[in-house]
C-alpha cells in the first residue's frame, strides 16, 4: 500500500473516536447525575472510592461532568464549524460564480469579517443580549466562515478557467449541471481541508469563550466551563483543570494531525506518481 | 577544431519508465562556430543530452556508459572545482522559459553585471561588458533595459538578455533548449537570427535543440534526429533535409512542410457569420480598472463544408473571436447570424438548442476533460444534456470513440490514462458526439508532438469529409493553417487584417503583416516531402 497511514495520524484518530465514543457514552461509566451535589463529598482527588476522577467543590463527578462538557464541546465545535464552513462555501461560490457587484459585496465583507477581533465581538453581543445556547452557537458559525470564502472563490475562479468547463457550456450544459456536476467535485476538497483545520479553532474558541464566563452557562456545562470552575483552586484541586485541559489539548492537537494528513492525500500535486 | 564530442552516451531512466535508457549510445559532435540541432519530440531524450554535457542531470538518471570531452579533453568530476570552472566560463546554456531564467526582483543589468563580478572582472569594465553585450544581442534602448525588471520585459526580450547572460563570458559552447519554441513566428525569426548571427561573429559553437523541423532548415549546419533515446539519422542539413533517409525522419518533415491537398470545394451556403463584431473586456479589481479590446471589427462567413483558419499571434483576439461565436462571451457590438437567424443575443430554451449545433475542441487536451469523469460519460453528456436516454448516449458515444480511432472499450476509463494526442481525439468526440454543424477548433494541435499534431490534423479532415461539417481553426502556426484551411483570416491587435481565400493568400499576401508573418515562419525553404 502506497498510502499508508502514518503512526502519528492513527494515533490521533484513535483518541478521536476514544473522545466521540466518550461523549456519547460516557455518563454511564459513573453512577452519579452530572448535575447531582454532595456537599460531603467536596474535593475529594481522584481515585477516591466511588468518584475514579475526583469531585470538584460542590461535591460532583468530574468523570461525569466531563462526559457531558465533552458532548456539548462537541456539539458547540461541530455545528458551529458547519454553520461556517457551509455558509462560507456558498458564499465563496456565489462569488465566483455571479462575479460583479455580487462579487465585490462578498469580497468586502471577507474583508471585514477578517479584521474584526472576534473574541472581543462575542464578548460584546453576549453581554449585550440574553446569552442563549442558540446565541452561543451562531455566534461560532459567523467566525471562520471568511476563510472558507476566500479558498472557494479562488477554487472555483481557477476551475471555471478549466477547459472542460468551458467545453461543457459549449454542450449546452445548464449553470445547475456545470456547477454541482463538475466544478464542485473539483473544489469540494478544498472546503474538507479547511473544515479540519477551522475545527480545532472552533474548540478552543468555544472553550476560551466558556472559560471567560461568556459561553455555556451553567447548570449546562462544557469542557471550558470546567476548566473555569477550577480556575480558582488550581494548586489545590489540580484535578478539575488538568482534565478538562487535557482532553481539549489532545482533541485539537489530533484533528489538527488529521487535517493536515488529509490535506496531503487531497493535494493531487503531491501525489506520487 | 571540435568543441563537444559525445562518445556512446547512454544514460539510465528510473525503473518502472517506459523505457529502460532516457538516451542509449548517442555520439555526436559540434565543432567551433557550427550549429548542430538535435531534433526530437517529447520524451526522445533530447533535453537529457544537454543536461548530461552541463552536468546538470538529476540522480535518478546516472550516465551509464560513454564519454563527454570538451575541446579535446574528457570533462572532469562533476562538482569538481575545474568543472565548474568551465562549465561556467566555457559553456552557456539557454532555455524556452527566458523569464523563468531571470530572477524578477532584480535589474537586468545588475544580474548580468553579477556574472561578470563572480567571474572576477572589475568594476568598470563590467559596465563596459554588459553595455556591449546589450548592444550585441539587439535590445533597442540598452541602457535604458538594463535598468528594467525581468516582467517588464516582452518574451522576445527577455529571451535576448538570456542570450545575453549566457553569450556575456564568451564562451565556447551555447545550448539552446527550445529557445524559440514559446515565442511568436516573427520573434522567433529574429532571435534565430540574432543567435546565427551571434555564432558566426563569435565562433561559438552551438548545439540546438528544437522539435521543429521548420527551425532546423532555418539554422542548422548539421541535423542529429533522435528517436526514443537513440538517433535515428544524422547528416549535414542541406542533405539530411532534402533526401531523408529514415522513415521516422520522413514523417517529422511531412509534418512540417504539409500543405493540404486543395481542395476544390465550391463557396457553397453560408451556415454562420459575423458581421463588424467588437468585443471588450473589463480588467482590473476595484480601484484599478482598465479596458481592452479583444476583438475589433472583425466581419467573417463560414461556408458550409469549408475550413475557415484564423491566424494571430499571441495576443491578436482570435481566441476572443471564437469565445464570441460559440457565444461564450457576449459581443460589445456587431451581429451574430446563423443559418441566416439573428443568434447575437439569444438565450434561455433557444440558446440551449442552437448550443448543440456549434461544439469546440480546445487547446489544452490535459485540462479539456474532468479529472474525476470516465471518457465515456464526457462524451455522453452532451447527449444527455440534450435529452437523450441513457442508453442512447452510451450507443453514440461507443460510436464516437471508434471514429475517432479509439476502442469501445475505453469508455469507463479515466482521463489520466491516455496520451495528449488520444485525449484530444476524445475531445473531438465529445465535440461531434452533438452532431454538430460548426466545429471550432481554438488551437486544438498546438500543445501535441509534430507526428500526433499531423495525425489530429488528418482526423479532422476525414471526419469533416466524412460529416460534411464546417470548421473554424483557430491555429498560430501558418503551416498548420496551410495544412488545413480552404479561406483564412489573419488577425493582429483584435483587427481582421486580411482575409480571403487560403491558397491566394498563402501564394501572394497583399497586407504588409500577412508578408512579414509569412516571411517569419521558419522552414520556408524546407522542400516539400511526402510521409513514408
Amino acid at each position: 500500500m502506497k498510502n499508508k497511514v502514518p503512526f502519528v495520524v492513527k494515533c490521533a484518530m484513535v483518541f478521536v473516536v476514544l473522545f466521540v465514543l466518550f461523549a456519547l457514552f460516557g455518563q454511564w461509566l459513573s453512577p452519579y447525575e452530572f448535575r447531582e451535589t454532595s456537599l460531603l463529598n467536596r474535593l475529594k482527588p481522584p481515585g477516591t472510592e466511588g468518584y475514579i476522577l475526583g469531585t470538584d467543590a460542590r461535591g460532583r463527578d468530574v468523570l461525569v461532568r466531563l462526559a457531558v462538557g465533552a458532548q456539548i464541546t462537541l456539539i458547540v465545535a461541530l455545528v458551529g464549524t458547519i454553520i461556517g464552513a457551509v455558509l462560507g462555501s456558498l458564499l465563496g461560490i456565489l462569488a465566483a460564480a455571479r462575479r460583479g457587484w455580487t462579487e465585490n459585496v462578498i469580497v468586502a465583507a471577507i474583508d471585514v469579517q477578517a479584521s474584526l477581533p472576534i473574541i472581543i465581538v462575542a464578548l460584546f453581543v453576549l453581554a449585550m443580549f440574553d446569552n442563549s445556547f442558540t446565541l452561543f452557537l451562531l455566534l461560532i458559525g459567523l467566525t471562520g466562515w471568511e476563510v472558507y470564502a476566500r479558498l472557494m472563490r479562488g477554487a472555483v475562479l481557477s476551475a471555471k478557467e478549466h477547459g472542460y468547463v468551458t467545453a461543457v457550456r459549449a454542450l449546452g450544459a445548464s449553470p445547475w449541471r456545470i456547477y454541482l456536476g463538475h466544478i464542485l467535485p473539483n473544489v469540494i476538497s478544498v472546503a474538507l481541508v479547511q473544515f479540519t483545520v477551522n475545527l480545532p479553532l472552533t474548540i478552543l474558541l468555544e472553550t476560551a469563550l466558556s472559560f471567560l464566563g461568556l459561553g455555556v452557562q451553567s447548570p449546562l456545562t462544557s469542557l471550558g466551563q470546567i476548566m473555569s470552575e477550577g480556575r480558582d483552586r488550581l494548586l489545590t484541586a489540580w484535578w478539575l483543570t488538568l482534565f478538562p485541559g487535557a482532553i481539549i489539548f489532545l482533541l485539537a492537537l489530533s484533528v489538527s494531525l488529521i487535517g493536515d494528513w488529509l490535506r496531503d492525500r487531497l493535494d493531487p500535486t503531491l501525489k506520487a506518481r | 577544431m571540435t568543441v563537444l564530442t559525445i562518445n556512446g552516451l547512454s544514460v539510465a531512466l528510473p525503473s518502472g519508465g517506459d523505457r529502460a535508457l532516457a538516451v542509449e549510445g548517442v555520439s555526436l559532435s559540434v565543432a567551433k562556430g557550427e550549429t548542430l540541432c538535435l531534433v526530437g519530440e517529447s520524451g526522445s531524450g533530447k533535453s537529457v543530452i544537454a543536461q548530461a554535457v552541463m552536468g546538470m542531470l538529476p540522480p535518478q538518471l546516472p550516465i551509464t556508459a560513454g564519454s563527454i570531452a570538451f575541446d579535446g579533453a574528457p570533462l572532469p568530476a562533476q562538482r569538481s572545482d575545474a568543472f565548474l570552472r568551465l562549465r561556467s566560463v566555457r559553456m552557456a546554456m539557454i532555455f524556452q522559459d527566458a523569464s523563468a531564467s531571470l530572477d524578477p526582483l532584480r535589474r537586468v543589468g545588475d544580474q548580468l553585471e553579477e556574472i561578470a563580478e563572480v567571474h572576477g572582472i572589475d568594476r568598470a569594465a563590467r559596465k563596459r561588458k554588459v553595455a556591449e553585450i546589450l548592444q550585441a544581442v539587439r535590445l533597442p534602448d540598452p541602457a535604458k533595459l538594463a535598468r528594467a525588471y525581468p516582467h517588464q520585459l516582452s518574451g522576445g526580450q527577455a529571451q535576448r538578455v538570456v542570450i545575453a547572460a549566457a553569450l556575456l563570458l564568451d564562451p565556447e559552447l551555447l545550448i539552446a533548449d527550445e529557445p524559440t519554441t514559446a515565442l511568436d513566428v516573427t520573434t522567433q525569426a529574429e532571435i534565430l537570427a540574432l543567435i546565427d548571427d551571434l555564432r558566426r561573429e563569435r565562433g561559438t559553437a552551438v548545439l540546438f535543440i528544437t522539435h521543429d523541423f521548420g527551425v532546423v532548415s532555418d539554422i542548422a549546419d548539421r541535423v542529429v534526429v533522435l528517436r526514443q533515446g537513440e538517433i535515428v539519422e544524422t547528416g549535414a542539413a542541406k542533405t539530411l533535409l532534402a533526401d531523408p533517409q529514415h522513415p521516422y525522419t520522413r514523417t517529422l518533415l511531412a509534418a512540417a512542410t504539409a500543405r493540404g491537398a486543395p481542395r476544390d470545394t465550391e463557396r457553397s451556403d453560408v451556415v454562420m457569420a459575423a458581421q463588424n463584431i467588437h468585443l471588450t473586456y473589463g480588467l482590473g479589481g476595484l480601484f484599478n480598472r482598465r479596458e481592452v479590446e479583444a476583438v475589433k471589427d472583425v466581419s467573417l462567413t463560414l461556408h458550409r463544408g469549408r475550413t475557415t483558419a484564423v491566424v494571430g499571434e499571441s495576443g491578436s483576439g482570435k481566441s476572443s473571436l471564437a469565445r464570441c461565436l460559440l457565444r461564450l462571451e457576449e459581443v460589445t457590438s456587431g451581429t451574430i447570424t446563423f443559418e441566416g437567424r439573428d443568434i447575437t443575443h439569444l438565450h434561455g430554451a433557444e440558446m440551449q438548442a442552437l448550443r448543440k449545433r456549434i461544439q469546440v475542441v480546445l487547446q489544452d487536451p490535459f485540462g479539456a476533460l474532468n479529472p474525476r469523469r470516465t471518457i465515456g460519460s464526457a462524451i455522453a453528456e452532451g447527449p444527455i444534456i440534450h435529452g437523450a436516454s441513457k442508453a442512447e448516449a452510451r450507443a453514440k458515444a461507443e460510436e464516437l470513440l471508434d471514429l475517432v480511432g479509439l476502442t469501445p472499450q475505453a469508455f469507463d476509463r479515466h482521463p489520466h490514462e491516455f496520451s495528449g494526442g488520444q485525449r484530444q481525439r476524445i475531445c473531438i468526440a465529445r465535440a461531434l458526439a452533438l452532431d454538430p454543424d460548426v466545429l471550432i477548433a481554438d488551437e486544438s494541435v498546438s500543445a501535441l508532438d509534430v507526428s500526433i499534431q499531423a495525425q489530429i490534423l488528418d482526423l479532422f479532415r476525414e471526419l469533416q469529409a466524412r460529416l460534411g461539417f464546417t470548421m473554424l481553426f483557430i491555429t498560430h502556426d501558418l503551416r498548420v493553417a496551410a495544412a488545413i484551411a480552404d479561406d483564412l483570416l489573419v488577425m493582429q491587435n483584435g483587427r481582421a487584417v486580411e482575409q480571403g481565400d487560403a491558397a491566394e493568400i498563402f501564394a501572394n499576401p497583399q497586407q504588409p503583416y500577412t508578408q512579414a508573418l509569412l516571411a517569419a515562419a521558419p522552414g520556408k525553404d524546407l522542400p516539400e516531402v511526402s510521409a513514408a
